[in-house]
């Protein structure tokens, strides 16, 4: 086992974070402030190719590792969660799912402009009736002729509007059992914006990673050409639990950043801010704490860099995924908020960036499959 | 077209400054950067490449750990890397480090060299001037602007307060300042690329034209009598209660005192 990174991989960091601290940092408070997409900072990521890391270099991808992919979202995420889930729920839920179950056409014609950034990408599976239960699905498609006829609504859709190419799961059938019970088949389409009958509903106001743009999406008689269909018909829900287990693991790498970048700012303070005659680092409650901080952000960093790994070598990586999201989600909470508390009054003044790290954490508990999604995917692994 | 560009490690001014008993710096000790002015330099060859097309060589002379600015620099898209690498170079001063540069371009074909203006390090600003007398070809320093004519490179020298532009016949040399352009970010994809790459690996038996009086410690005329880290400043003396004029006089006394003035 070895827990020592490789050369490659030290120098992958080194420019996630220059290019975080030089091109990301100083827009994080206003891209918070007023709600705006970083427009501007995601095309120089496509520059560089971080739109694309995981991606083969023949469909336009930088060709690197899970690993390279998640150190990238962690950077951001120390400075500035909302772009680290841009690209997250770009690179995970939207170039993975085509990258695997997509045919030779669809990948030329939508992962190659995806992973070389020139296109973003989005995902819509939940809905205003099916969040953890994906089985609430509203969202019919139906073959017409040589197209499938799409209309329902999807919701709280990152990268809602500033994407060009989307995921979108839809009831395509529905069954009963042996048992008598009716259920729903579920299948997985490409929808490219600007497609009649896709429309955009209202912006949602987030408490935290307010530059993602999170929208609803409304599908009126939005005829998409047959040949869209992701993956085999009916094969939908599969799609979705195998897409979400990696972008699980992009979530649990930006709640590992958002704990690291709030511990980060919270250790140069203590050491500055003086009560009684010393730094409040001087004092062993402000020192313990930190202690503890950091060792629960290490153990969540081996368990993210650990499903990283499991996600590169392995067919099925379920459980890790959802180990490594609910604990790194669970410690970004939980560092923030006792980050914020180290700040006392100043920690919550929104000048301050543990402010905005506290509200941007929580959502990671949330998305992508809440902590409880994540424990009923771990218990039922474990007591089948 | 073939471009070789010079680079050099340099310890990262944003941490702590390490010296040896002899009073060099503890290059091992430190964090390290690739100078600016040379990843200026190196930036402006990746652009004459995409305008023109070109091949580049980065060399560097240094440490083995040096090798990690060579990656950096492929991995923002140079083709080919030469280290310069050998106990005895240790310990040059300029005049040593263009002569062991020299000896190892003259193995290279090349029609330009850009090195960077200054390292961080050192500031002296001679070895790029240096390298061009002993390889006999014209010099253009402090350059701000780059373009390739035909079989020349014009080029924007800077000055204080204006700026001069000099054509030269390659091959030939210039300076780069960092001002010259911004560098480019590596690539995810680049980095992993660059780690596959060969580095080519030369001592001193690979200089060309080279004499042992001229590398090394030994080699090197300039002698370091002493150095130190940053001279921490007292508190100041802090004078209250003076008027404009009279403030003015005890500012000037006081300097003429210090034969500041």
């Amino acid at each position: 086992m070895d827990f020592q990174l490789s050369k490659e991989h030290e120098m992958a960091r080194k420019l996630f974070q220059d290019f975080a601290q030089n091109e990301v940092k100083p827009l994080a408070q206003e891209t918070d402030e007023t709600e705006t997409f970083p427009r501007a900072t995601v095309e120089k990521m496509q520059k560089y190719g971080f739109m694309g890391i995981a991606v083969p270099k023949e469909y336009g991808g930088q060709g690197c590792d899970p690993l390279t992919y998640v150190m990238c979202v962690e950077e951001l995420a120390k400075v500035c969660g909302t772009t680290a889930v841009i690209v997250s729920a770009h690179s995970s839920l939207c170039c993975d799912p085509i990258l695997h179950y997509g045919t030779e056409e669809q990948k030329q014609k939508f992962l190659v402009p995806l992973a070389k950034g020139e296109k973003l990408g989005a995902f819509g599976l939940t809905e205003p009736g099916a969040g953890t239960d994906a089985q609430g699905q509203q969202t019919k498609a139906v073959l017409d002729g040589d197209e499938y006829v799409l209309n329902g609504s999807k919701c709280f859709i990152t990268n809602g509007k500033e994407a060009d190419i989307y995921i979108i799961f839809a009831v395509t059938d529905i069954v009963t059992d042996a048992k008598g019970r009716s259920k729903k088949i579920i299948s997985a389409f490409i929808v490219e914006k600007g497609t009649p009958g896709f429309t955009f509903g209202t912006k949602e106001k987030k408490m935290g990673i307010r530059g993602s743009s999170t929208y609803e999406l409304i599908f009126t008689d939005c005829r998409i050409p047959k040949e869209n269909l992701l993956g085999k018909l009916g094969e939908g829900f599969k799609i979705a639990m195998h897409t979400l287990d990696g972008g699980r693991i992009g979530i649990a790498a930006q709640a590992l950043g958002i704990a690291e970048g709030a511990l980060d700012l919270t250790i140069a303070y203590t050491k500055e801010r003086k009560q009684f005659g010393k730094s409040i680092a001087a004092q062993q409650n402000t020192s313990f704490q930190i202690a503890n901080m950091a060792t629960r952000i290490e153990a969540a960093k081996l368990l993210v860099y650990a499903a990283a790994k499991a996600k590169e070598t392995q067919k099925v990586y379920t459980v890790e995924a959802a180990k490594a999201k609910l604990f790194a989600a669970e410690t970004a909470m939980a560092v923030t908020t006792e980050c914020v508390q180290l700040h006392g009054g100043y920690g919550y003044i929104r000048e301050y960036d543990v402010e905005r790290m506290m509200r941007d954490a929580k959502i990671t508990e949330i998305y992508e499959g809440t902590s409880e999604v994540q424990r009923m995917v771990i218990s039922g692994a474990l007591l089948r | 077209m073939k471009i070789v560009v010079c680079v050099k490690q340099v310890p990262d001014t944003a941490g702590e400054v390490k010296f040896k008993p002899d009073g060099s710096l503890d290059r091992a000790a430190m964090e390290t950067i690739m100078n600016h002015d040379d990843k200026a330099g190196l930036e402006a060859a990746l652009r004459l490449k995409e305008q023109y097309g070109a091949e580049i060589t980065v060399v560097t002379m240094g440490l083995p750990k040096a090798e990690d600015v060579l990656r950096e620099a492929m991995a923002m898209g140079a083709d080919k890397a030469i280290l310069v690498t050998d106990r005895v170079l240790g310990g040059a001063d300029t005049w040593a480090t263009s002569t062991t540069l020299a000896g190892a371009i003259r193995n290279l074909e090349y029609d330009l060299i850009i090195t960077g203006r200054q390292a961080i390090d050192g500031d002296t600003a001679q070895v790029g001037p240096q390298l061009s007398e002993h390889l006999g070809i014209p010099v253009i320093s402090y350059a701000q602007k780059i373009e390739v004519e035909g079989d020349s490179v014009v080029v924007e020298r800077q000055y204080e307060d204006r700026y001069h532009v000099v054509r030269a016949k390659m091959p030939c040399l210039i300076t780069a300042l960092a001002e010259l352009n911004e560098p480019r970010y590596m690539t995810p994809g680049g980095i992993f690329d660059a780690y596959k790459k060969e580095i080519t690996v030369w001592g001193r038996a690979d200089l060309k034209d080279v004499d042992d009086s001229n590398i090394g410690l030994a080699g090197s005329p300039t002698k370091i009598a002493k150095a130190s880290d940053k001279v921490r400043k007292g508190a100041g003396t802090k004078v209250d209660n003076l008027g404009a004029a009279e403030a003015a006089d005890y500012i000037v006394n006081t300097l003429k005192e210090k034969f500041v003035i």
